[in-house]
């Protein structure tokens, strides 16, 4: 390692569209080496903000910066920044060795040969460099997609939806593949994507976008038990949500949070007075049915091999779905049970 | 195919190609009398060859044809690119106006306007202002052309060009142009047979000696029509032809070249 790795730092990056903010002052710094996802759905801005970063949008306020340069007036061919397009953009008119050279340009044709059989290894794809682009399959196209936005030992890669356009059983693999390559390059990666399992498997951190901001930055299981609102909560993952009224600060375990059928404990996650109102999210998994807890009556189990899903009626009528081991408490549909969960495993939000 | 669109059809195409396959059919007429049908022959075509005043006019349309296509070629591609890759200017839908314009205009006005144009300048007419004026008029053809297969052409590449450093004349060439080339070709053939064809333009702005071949056969035919004009459209009809099946069958085409 010779001199300090780059870090990206966004600066109130911010891009309007007429009087559309596709992203709101976007403040992010990203450690060297990081794998970074940025989530959200369609329409949160976040393509729009990995355009930003490689320069084929530019912004309406805010800096980029990486390392100790400037990047937010570089035009995109001068950025030290390499992207993988979701479509994949390969060149159709040129061999799958000539796409991966292409940002070779410069270096002697001995090198570049080099360096290509070198990507080509790298990505499994040693016997395909004179194969046309369209003669490979999307599994294959992906790989080289990868390696030609490698080519240049960029410092930092963007990429757009990459396993979006794989079908489920390709997805699994290459998401390792995608890792593994990361872990081996140390590059910094960052990865725009909605899907909330495909984040949480491949990232470090995990930044959530909604409406053009960054709502909530963490380490997927940080985001996971501890989202900082009910959008955030929502979008990671299957969640119970009970509204109440925050209750007295007290000695114990968390905070209480008084409900309409009775009072639960969990985590504050941010600073709120006592009576505001406040919304509980426990995770299915984290709802055990037993002795203590909140009265429920069992309206309908499915066994899904590993575990068996419970859905549970509170007596306002409202649904909570737990899901556990097949072996805790037995509750069949139409049996009394209580749902209880541990403060620990339970994120207070606003409402 | 019941009966009746089969006759529909064959009345359109009659409407269509009969008054060419009556031209084609004469051009191979024995008799010199144009309405007589005096059995099989090639000696029009014969004669043809041997008629120096016409080929001396084929030449001058070749001469004409050739650079204005290419001019058109070059100009219509470079409006077809500000029109498709430079979304937002002031004045682009005037833009467009302006250049699809002479698709519309009527040729008379064409013509006369650049010969206003030419001797406002102290322009002398000669080949020059011919192939100036088919270049003119065949631009928007091209523009209208590239533009369609620029819009098909996915936009992300040439983002993933200069994304792998290449500079906006790299990007150009090594991209763009090639994945056009289909429809820059076809462009061209398209302008290459306007500008055989033309003879209101021509007959505006050409000087002595400048005289195309449609300028030539609408004059023979003023004397009165005979074989030899007929041999003689047959073979532009024939050039022209496969000129616009090479054109449609690259526009056709999809992929890379």
């Amino acid at each position: 390692m010779s001199g300090t790795p780059p870090r990206l730092i966004l600066e109130g990056l911010t891009k309007s569209f007429g009087t559309y903010r596709a992203v709101d002052a976007v403040t992010l710094a990203l450690e060297p080496g990081e794998f970074f996802c940025l989530l959200g759905p369609s329409g949160c801005g976040k393509s729009t903000l990995l355009r930003l970063i490689a320069g084929f949008e530019r912004p309406t306020a805010g800096r980029i910066r990486l390392g100790g340069q400037d990047l937010t007036e570089l035009p995109p061919h001068r950025r030290p920044v390499n992207m993988m397009f979701q479509s994949y953009a390969l060149f159709p008119h040129m061999s799958v060795a000539r796409n991966i050279g292409y940002g070779l340009k410069g270096m002697g044709k001995a090198a570049i040969s080099a360096r290509v059989a070198e990507l080509l290894r790298l990505v499994r794809l040693d016997a395909f460099g004179d194969r046309r682009p369209e003669t490979l399959s999307g599994g294959q196209r992906q790989r080289v997609a990868l390696a030609r936005a490698l080519a240049r030992e960029p410092k930092l890669l963007l990429l757009d939806e990459p396993l979006g356009a794989l079908d489920r059983g390709l997805r699994e693999e290459t998401q390792g593949e995608l890792r593994a390559v990361q872990r081996r390059l140390g590059t910094a990666f960052v990865v725009v994507t909605h899907d909330p399992e495909e984040a949480m498997m491949l990232a470090d951190r995990i930044g959530v976008m909604e409406a053009g901001r960054l709502v909530q930055i963490g380490p997927p299981a940080e985001l996971y038990r501890r989202p900082a609102n009910r959008y955030v909560a929502g979008l990671l993952g299957d969640v119970n949500l009970i509204p109440g009224r925050l209750g007295p600060d007290e000695a114990g375990e968390g905070r209480s949070v008084e409900t309409a059928h009775g009072p639960v404990r969990g985590i504050l996650t941010s600073a709120m007075p006592e009576g505001a109102a406040v919304i509980v999210a426990v995770r299915p998994e984290d709802l055990v049915l037993g002795t203590a807890g909140l009265p429920a009556t069992v309206t309908e189990t499915t066994f899904l091999g590993d575990r068996v899903r419970r859905t549970l009626r509170l007596p306002d009528g409202s649904i909570l779905r737990a899901s556990g081991r097949p072996t805790d408490g037995d509750g069949p549909p139409g049996s009394e049970a209580h749902a209880g969960f541990a403060a620990e495993a339970a994120a207070i939000l606003p409402a | 195919m019941t009966w009746v669109t089969r006759t529909a059809l064959v009345a359109g195409l009659a409407f269509l190609y009969a008054p060419i396959l009556v031209l084609i059919g004469y051009s191979f007429n024995a008799s010199p009398l144009v309405t007589v049908w005096g059995g099989f022959s090639t000696q029009w075509y014969a004669a043809l060859f041997a008629d120096a005043p016409l080929l001396a006019s084929a030449w001058v349309s070749l001469k004409v044809a050739v650079p204005a296509s290419l001019i058109a070629t070059i100009l219509g591609t470079l409006a077809a690119l500000v029109l498709e890759r430079q979304r937002r200017f002031r004045g682009r839908a005037l833009f467009t106006g302006l250049v699809l314009g002479p698709i519309v205009m009527p040729e008379v006005m064409i013509g006369l306007s650049l010969l206003l144009m030419f001797i406002g300048i102290g322009l002398d007419r000669s080949l020059l202002t011919i192939v100036i004026a088919h270049a003119t008029f065949c631009t928007g053809f091209v523009a209208v052309m590239v533009a369609a297969r620029l819009r098909g052409l996915d936009q992300s590449l040439e983002e993933a060009a200069a994304d792998l450093g290449a500079s906006p004349m790299r990007v150009l060439t090594t991209i763009t142009l090639p994945l056009l080339a289909p429809a820059l070709a076809a462009g061209m053939l398209l302008a290459f047979t306007l500008s055989l064809d033309d003879l209101v333009i021509a007959s505006f702005v050409s000087g002595p000696g400048s005289t195309t071949l449609p300028m030539r056969l609408y004059s023979r035919v003023r004397l009165g029509v005979n074989p030899e004009i007929n041999a003689a459209s047959t073979l532009l009809i024939g050039l022209v032809s496969v000129a616009v099946l090479v054109a449609s069958w690259l526009t056709g085409r999809r992929g890379a070249p």
